[in-house]
């Protein structure tokens, strides 16, 4: 069991404070991905947790033990470093090996737990050689061998595919993915890259400024922002936000956005009721777009502004009112700039987000 | 157009060129020309021209050099000083470098700059209060005071080529090792030393060079423990001129020797990066 509890984890750098009342439970072998913009505390909640910087408030647990105060060889934990930190004076034989060699392994189980880590990797022809010898992702691989081969409960990792270049990123993302389901450890991966985030992370973490915005699902996250920030920095292209008035018709509430009259679904509409005066933010996601070719009563007013082709599909952005919204239109769509066009989007498919705070409205 | 500029490009490397051997020709000649006069017959450092090959080639002179008084006991002076300079100054030196590259401490800064302005003070100022106290002590004219006086020398250079040296391990490596089971100072000992030992290497011998040429507090602080450079400045004077070539031949050698190896690493401390 590998549990991983943070309980008010506080850190200051300077007058920084990269990591304020920071809670969060990770389950034992879930895959969980701290994701958030450069500053935003991410690595240092990691480094905590490893010990390699001692936290100045809080605790916390591995499993069953405080290791608030442990150093990072009696936590049980694993990293792979963003720099690969592959210790240059020695094989890549002995680089997997050293943490074996450091819990006095005996010398075949060495060999054998060593040889299983770089087969995993597909880096056996290698091991003979020293770092300076191999490819820069080859040295990720041996970075990431040596993580595993020390089969700690805890495997944390600090953006380790950011310094791949863009098509090797792509390929061991995936390798990741596939390796890590095979490990039983619990992993804590952190990243800026939202992708990376959405397609390996059991959970994600949206940091910003030393707190956690929201932790949910990969899909949760994406589908319902908690908040403006999250909405904008998850997704490509990121959500739209509009402008939007509650009106009450006879009985039932009623949305007026970019010229569309919109019956928000009925769960939502003792809040909006509230938002009469103050209005309200539509969050809709580019592909939750339709494009209508004729006027609607539910379907907004816009003038197409760019074109992009990107090969799936196309991105629109469009000028509804003084408000962009990009779209994804069809491929084969033939739209042309300064048209005319209607957007609609299912009422379900829409956030609805306070205006002031930005922050969702609870349904 | 085009052509000028090639021109002027190779007009320049021309020059520079010119300018280096210029430059190596400076140190090199006198060096030759010892080594031509401690070689070559006792007359033929009167000659002039100099002959340009020590012929015939003697070593007559250098034996005779060698044998005479005190040479042979002033070589294990100077070695016992070069040797304790260089262990001490590593011993007290490394340490200190390692927490100037590492560890973030208040005056750090003020640290180094005291460390460097040491230098500043001439030896020889040094050397006779210096004398005085170790007269009173009972420590005077022993190579043991003097290679003291060798260390307190050789601290600033130490301390700052060996943490120059750390500064260029990353930090990361300590600490992966930390993650996979090490200690703070195991993760040095498995990881920052083996990487940081050619660098240190280099120091100590440094400092070897540095205990083996100095002659000024040697002169000072010694009268009948004669390190080799003391004794050639002293006794030598009263010599004849190719014993004084064949002293300046010998103690020239461990020196040119020891640049070799360290060549890299100097290049290194000013700042020039060579793979």
């Amino acid at each position: 069991m590998a549990e991983i509890k943070i309980i008010n984890v506080q850190k200051q750098f300077g007058k920084v404070l990269a990591n304020r009342d920071i809670n969060l439970t990770i389950h034992d072998r879930e895959f969980m991905v701290l994701l958030g913009p450069s500053g935003c505390g991410k690595t240092t909640l990691l480094r905590g947790i490893a010990g390699l910087d001692p936290i100045d408030s809080g605790s916390i647990y591995i499993g069953d033990t405080d290791v608030t105060d442990l150093p990072p060889r009696k936590r049980r934990i694993a990293m792979v470093f963003q720099s690969y930190a592959v210790f240059p004076h020695l094989t890549i034989f002995e680089n997997i090996a050293f943490g074996l060699r450091m819990q006095r392994v005996a010398n075949q189980d060495v060999k054998k737990r060593v040889e299983a880590a770089a087969e995993l990797l597909q880096i056996t022809d290698l091991l003979k050689r020293f770092p300076a010898q191999v490819s820069g992702g080859q040295r990720q691989r041996v970075a990431v061998a040596r993580a595993l081969a020390a089969e700690s409960e805890v495997l944390l990792m600090d953006e380790p595919l950011s310094n791949l270049d863009a098509l090797l990123r792509l390929e061991m993302r995936a390798e990741l993915k596939r390796l890590l389901k095979e490990v039983k450890s619990t992993v804590v991966y952190v990243t800026h890259d939202q992708i990376e985030a959405l397609s390996l992370g059991d959970r994600i973490a949206v940091m910003k400024n030393g707190s956690i915005l929201q932790c949910d699902t990969p899909l949760r996250v994406y589908d319902h922002p908690a908040n403006e920030f999250i909405g904008s920095f998850i997704g490509n292209p990121p959500m739209n936000f509009l402008r939007g008035t509650v009106q009450m018709d006879g009985s039932r509430v009623n949305v007026q956005a970019g010229g569309a009259s919109i019956q928000p679904p009925s769960s939502m509409e003792s809040i909006l009721k509230q938002k009469i005066s103050s209005g309200v933010r539509l969050g809709i996601r580019a592909e939750n777009i339709e494009v209508v070719s004729k006027a609607q009563k539910d379907a907004m007013t816009g003038k197409v502004l760019v074109v992009e082709p990107l090969g799936s599909h196309n991105l629109l952005t469009v000028m509804v009112g003084d408000q962009r919204v990009k779209v994804n239109a069809h491929a084969d769509s033939l739209f042309q700039p300064g048209q005319a066009i209607w957007l609609r989007s299912a009422s379900e498919k829409i956030r609805w987000l306070d205006v002031e705070s930005g922050m969702a409205l609870a349904e | 157009m085009k052509r000028r500029s090639s021109f002027s490009r190779t007009l320049g490397r021309v020059l520079t060129y010119a300018l280096a051997i210029l430059i190596a020709l400076w140190i090199l000649v006198p060096i030759y020309l010892i080594g031509v006069s401690a070689f070559g017959e006792k007359l033929s450092a009167y000659t002039y021209p100099r002959p340009f090959w020590p012929a015939p080639f003697t070593i007559e002179t250098m034996a005779f050099f060698l044998k005479s008084g005190g040479v042979i006991k002033s070589v294990q002076s100077s070695v016992i000083v070069a040797l304790i300079t260089l262990v001490l100054s590593t011993l007290i030196g490394a340490p200190a470098g390692y927490a100037i590259a590492r560890f973030i401490f208040s005056g750090r800064d003020a640290f180094r700059l005291i460390v460097v302005s040491t230098r500043s003070f001439p030896i020889v100022i040094l050397s006779i209060p210096l004398a005085v106290f170790f007269i009173e002590w009972g420590m005077y004219d022993s190579v043991y005071s003097l290679a003291l006086m060798h260390t307190a020398l050789a601290l600033p250079f130490t301390i700052l080529v060996t943490s120059s040296v750390f500064a260029s391990i990353p930090r990361d490596l300590e600490e992966a090792a930390q993650t996979l089971g090490c200690s703070q100072f195991q993760a040095f000992l498995r990881i920052s030393l083996p990487l940081a030992l050619p660098g240190l290497a280099a120091a100590t011998l440094f400092t070897f060079v540095l205990s083996w040429n100095e002659v000024f507090a040697a002169v000072i602080l010694t009268v009948r423990n004669r390190t080799l450079p003391a004794l050639v400045l002293t006794v030598l004077d009263e010599s004849q001129l190719p014993y004084r070539f064949a002293g300046g031949f010998f103690m020239m050698v461990p020196s040119l020797i020891f640049m070799l190896f360290i060549r890299r690493y100097l290049l290194n401390l000013w700042g020039r990066v060579t793979k």
